[in-house]
């Protein structure tokens, strides 16, 4: 069987018991960094589960994903992945994959960067679409994630924007400057650093969010155009937003 | 003052009157004796030892261009000769004869205004010559001629000085049918006239000449010089009519003076407007117009680097200078600049228009570039080679350790020479270095051996073939690794006439659309086609014939990075790739811009090309080269075995006289190793050369055979790939 298990939103330490137990148990435990990076280090992982643990890149799990799931159809295969197993739409063709070749697969969810958010203040029911600040190819930057924020506008909803992680993470002035590149409009935003850790978090406007770079891996939330009454409230309480915000409480 | 401070002081002087300079090359056959000549002009005129001259071969400084006896680089010198009590500056650009290195040939004869033609009195007019004396006059430069080794008509033919003269008649008329033949609104002007003296007759190794004006002065003639000969007094006949006097003189008085080759040559060489500030200056050789410098060469100094070595069509070149390399986009500070003694550069505060030039500081500029004060100049015409690279070895350093260097040493030959191509195999790690031919490889590596102190290994020379298609594909679906990505493509020839108009620069990507649609729908794409090409590349086209897809525009690079990987390297054998339309018919992307990045798109596109190449009846292409072999007619059939025995085709034969020239065709690749097997065969009587003809499909019953031949050498598996290899 092979099963894929959420680690949770920062640390190993996130993961489920079920996950836990099935890692202890199954003869062989991989993990994945590339869809995200967790706040623990491969040895952190062996440690918390008292095993031998196998590193796997990004083609072991796509062009080569035939092989782990060949592997699983007379083992006991967990693999490992940082968050929420099925957030990253990557792990759906792995699912269909091993359907195909008939081996069983289960899913042991776990917290996510898509829920963890919540913890701004910012109602989960509010949230519209998700998109990535993604690095320019050949100076072309893409505007995706400016056409989501736009969509999400409309609906009056906020948007998560995820972070390229390669080659390296990338930082939320980085982000802010690829976003303008893009024709994106300054606006409120709340920029986000260690989820799951330390929750640095620091509401503005966009233009003044370039000097935000706490450690840990970042995120952002552009607002939607009205706030309600308590995510306003949160914002000034726990993001230290500016008091001007209180202009699109509704 | 020493002698050579004098001379450096006179070169000075002379630099700047353009009146009094002339800007010439030597162009011969090989081994028709023209560096022989270059040196000991060099002597005569006082810059080397005259006893040495002629032993020594000066401007054969390349170590490895002294063992091979030939001249591989051209080098520049810089010379005084005085004629009728006034002193001239002589610049002088030697040039190699041999084939593969016809890109340094054309390259000089952008720098001069006028050629010596040099040829052996004994074999005549050569194939070589031809074709040197047709990149002359192609770049409006105007010859005159030396016929060498005159000794050898007295001494080993035994003729009469009769016999003598009608055989030097011969030559002449020769060299002139071909000029009228190349450039007949020149002739009545160009024709070599010996009257007048546009030709000298001697012995470049024994230093003497003669021409008709020579005579005059001299008394020494045609007579006196049998005289010489037959007494073995030729120490006598030098002195007293000596080679660069006469050969010099012949240069002052028929080379013109760059203030009156510039006035024609300019609208050769340069599509701007000659009306312009720019086109007047150089027109008129104007040191204070804006600096307008054509490169031709860039050697290597051990101390100053890279030094590049050019033509000042206009202005004043000075240390300090900012240029603009056109070509390039981009802008460089002179740091020094100088003239050529031999292997000597000499730096000077400042050059005049009119002069060759050796800059240092330049670091963008390649051998084409063109340099200027004005950042929108007009560049010069890129030189038109005659061959495109057909041959290929893998190079690597001895000691891994020296990767680096070699690195190093490849980027600067690939400078110093722009027909050799650099690339890197990433799979295999191996460094491949391809030219125009098996000699002009051999060179280049014999030049990082010695030049540069790099020991290296190479593997035996290689034809680079071509993977093309022959019929329509299926529509094939490519997937990105994460199979979120989905690529629809069809793979099918190109037509002909579509790659001849990008490759002339008849359209291009930069071009108004509309007048791009209609050029390319009357050369045989359909409209849907011709509306949505996207690149031209390697003799490849990309057309997007899908409707509506979002956020296909911002992932379109990524694409076209697929399709040019697939092209550099397809899937028969890894050869690059010719003559194939790719369509993009329609495609799936992933929303999020992230999982469809680099990794997902290109892999994705480039299986979908393999799989559809292989689907459309996929095959070689390979370089072929046209042979011209003069020999005696007792021996035709030698050489037609030769020939036959290496899949070649006969497709001419004259006569003439005795002797027969026959007309080939034989596939490169079969041709490694003729210099030798043609010698042997005709005991060394046969005269031959070669010229590129393009490339053809291999034969159907080599085709495994050639493919299974490059997988093995490049460590590919030993089979013919099949589409599922690449879309599962």
């Amino acid at each position: 069987m092979l099963i894929i298990a959420g680690m949770g939103v920062h640390d190993v330490k996130d993961m489920s018991i079920k996950a836990f137990e099935s890692a202890k148990t199954a003869d062989r435990v991989y993990v994945e960094f590339y869809t995200s990076i967790p706040n623990s280090k491969l040895e952190d992982i062996e440690k918390t589960l008292g095993r031998r643990v196998y590193l796997l890149n990004r083609s072991d799990l796509e062009e080569n994903s035939e092989k782990i799931i060949k592997e699983a159809k007379i083992k006991d295969i967990v693999i490992l992945v940082p968050g929420d197993p099925m957030v990253a739409t990557t792990h759906s063709t792995l699912k269909l994959e091993a359907k195909k070749l008939g081996v069983d697969v289960r899913v042991i969810h776990s917290s996510s960067i898509s829920s963890a958010v919540c913890v701004t203040g910012l109602q989960f029911y509010r949230f519209g679409k998700t998109a990535t600040v993604s690095y320019p190819y050949s100076g072309i930057i893409s505007k995706y994630p400016v056409d989501v924020v736009k969509q999400n506008w409309k609906i009056n909803a906020h948007t998560l924007l995820l972070l390229d992680l390669h080659p390296k993470p990338m930082r939320i002035p980085e982000a802010i400057d690829y976003l303008f590149k893009a024709g994106m409009e300054d606006w409120y935003a709340v920029a986000l650093g260690d989820v799951g850790g330390s929750n640095y978090m620091k509401c503005d406007m966009l233009s003044k969010l370039r000097d935000f770079n706490p450690p840990g891996l970042h995120s952002l939330i552009v607002l939607a155009r009205t706030l309600h009454i308590v995510e306003y409230e949160c914002l000034i309480e726990f993001a230290s937003a500016p008091k001007e915000i209180k202009e699109i409480v509704v | 003052m020493s002698r050579a401070k004098k001379l450096v002081d006179k070169i000075k002087e002379l630099m700047w009157k353009p009146e009094k300079i002339r800007n010439m090359g030597i162009v011969a056959h090989i081994d028709h004796g023209k560096t022989t000549l270059s040196d000991n002009l060099l002597a005569g005129a006082g810059m080397i030892s005259e006893e040495l001259a002629g032993k020594q071969l000066y401007l054969d400084f390349d170590e490895q261009e002294k063992e091979r006896g030939i001249t591989i680089n051209a080098a520049n010198v810089s010379m005084v000769h005085e004629y009728k009590g006034n002193e001239y500056l002589i610049n002088l650009i030697d040039t190699p004869g041999h084939v593969d290195f016809g890109g340094d040939v054309t390259r000089a004869m952008r720098a001069v205004d006028g050629v010596i033609v040099v040829v052996d009195a004994v074999e005549g007019v050569m194939p070589q010559t031809e074709t040197v004396l047709r990149q002359a006059l192609r770049e409006n430069v105007k010859p005159v001629l030396f016929v060498n080794k005159v000794d050898r008509l007295i001494r080993e033919l035994e003729l009469t000085p009769e016999q003598m003269q009608e055989k030097l008649m011969k030559v002449i008329h020769e060299v002139n049918k071909l000029i009228k033949a190349m450039k007949p609104e020149k002739y009545d002007e160009w024709k070599l006239d010996v009257s007048v003296g546009k030709v000298a007759f001697g012995s470049a190794l024994y230093k003497w000449a003669v021409s008709v004006p020579s005579m005059k002065n001299t008394g020494i003639g045609f007579k006196q010089v049998y005289e010489y000969i037959k007494n073995d007094n030729v120490k006598e006949l030098s002195k007293k009519s000596p080679l660069h006097e006469v050969v010099l003189d012949m240069v002052v008085k028929h080379l013109p003076s760059p203030i009156d080759a510039q006035k024609e040559r300019i609208k050769t060489i340069w599509k701007g407007d000659i009306n312009s500030p720019e086109g007047k200056a150089m027109v008129n050789c104007d040191p204070n117009g804006p600096v307008a410098l054509m490169i031709t060469k860039i050697i290597v100094d051990p101390h100053a680097g890279e030094v590049a070595v050019g033509r000042l069509f206009s202005g004043t070149l000075k240390p300090g200078m900012e240029l603009y390399i056109v070509d390039r986009k981009t802008k460089n500070r002179i740091q020094t600049v100088g003239l050529f003694m031999g292997p000597k550069r000499v730096e000077v505060p400042e050059i005049p228009a009119g002069n060759i030039v050796a800059v240092v500081g330049l670091r963008d500029v390649i051998a084409g570039s063109t340099c200027s004060t004005k950042e929108d100049f007009e560049p010069f015409e890129s030189i038109k080679h005659i061959s495109e690279p057909v041959v290929t070895m893998a190079i690597e350093a001895k000691n891994p350790r020296d990767l680096p260097k070699l690195i190093e040493v490849l980027r600067q030959v690939a400078k110093e020479d722009p027909t050799l191509h650099i690339t890197l195999n990433e799979e295999t790690g191996e460094h491949l270095i391809s030219g125009m031919g098996e000699l002009h490889l051999e060179v280049v590596v014999e030049k990082i051996r010695r030049d540069k102190g790099l020991e290296v290994v190479t593997s035996p020379p290689i034809v680079v073939f071509r993977e093309t298609v022959t019929t329509t594909s299926p529509v094939v679906e490519g997937k990105s690794p994460n199979k979120h990505n989905r690529f629809y493509i069809v793979v099918e020839p190109c037509p002909e006439e579509v790659i001849r108009l990008f490759k002339e620069g008849e359209v291009d990507m930069k071009m108004d659309k509309k007048e791009r649609r209609r050029l390319l729908e009357e050369a045989g794409l359909s409209k849907e086609e011709a509306a949505g090409i996207q690149e031209f590349y390697e003799g490849n086209v990309f057309c997007d014939v899908t409707k509506g897809i979002q956020y296909l525009h911002e992932t379109m690079e990524l694409i076209l990075e697929g399709f040019r990987e697939a092209m550099k390297a397809g899937p028969l054998a890894r050869e690059p790739v010719y003559g194939v339309k790719v369509k993009l018919v329609d495609c799936k992307l992933h929303e999020d811009a992230v999982h469809r990045g680099p990794a997902q798109i290109i892999p994705a596109v480039r299986s979908a090309i393999f799989a559809a190449m292989l689907q459309a009846n996929p095959t070689l292409l390979e370089p072929y080269q046209k042979i011209f072999v003069t020999v005696p007619q007792d021996m035709l059939g030698n050489v037609t075995r030769e020939i036959q025995g290496r899949r070649g085709q006969i497709l001419e034969m004259n006569t003439e006289g005795d002797m027969v020239t026959i007309v080939a065709k034989a596939p490169v690749k079969e041709m490694f190793g003729f210099a030798g097997d043609i010698r042997s065969a005709t005991a060394g009587k046969a005269m031959w050369s070669v010229e590129h003809a393009g490339f053809e499909p291999v034969p159907a019953n080599l085709l495994e055979e050639f493919i299974m031949e490059v997988r093995k050498r490049k460590g590919l598996k030993l089979e013919i790939p099949k589409p599922e290899d690449f879309v599962g």
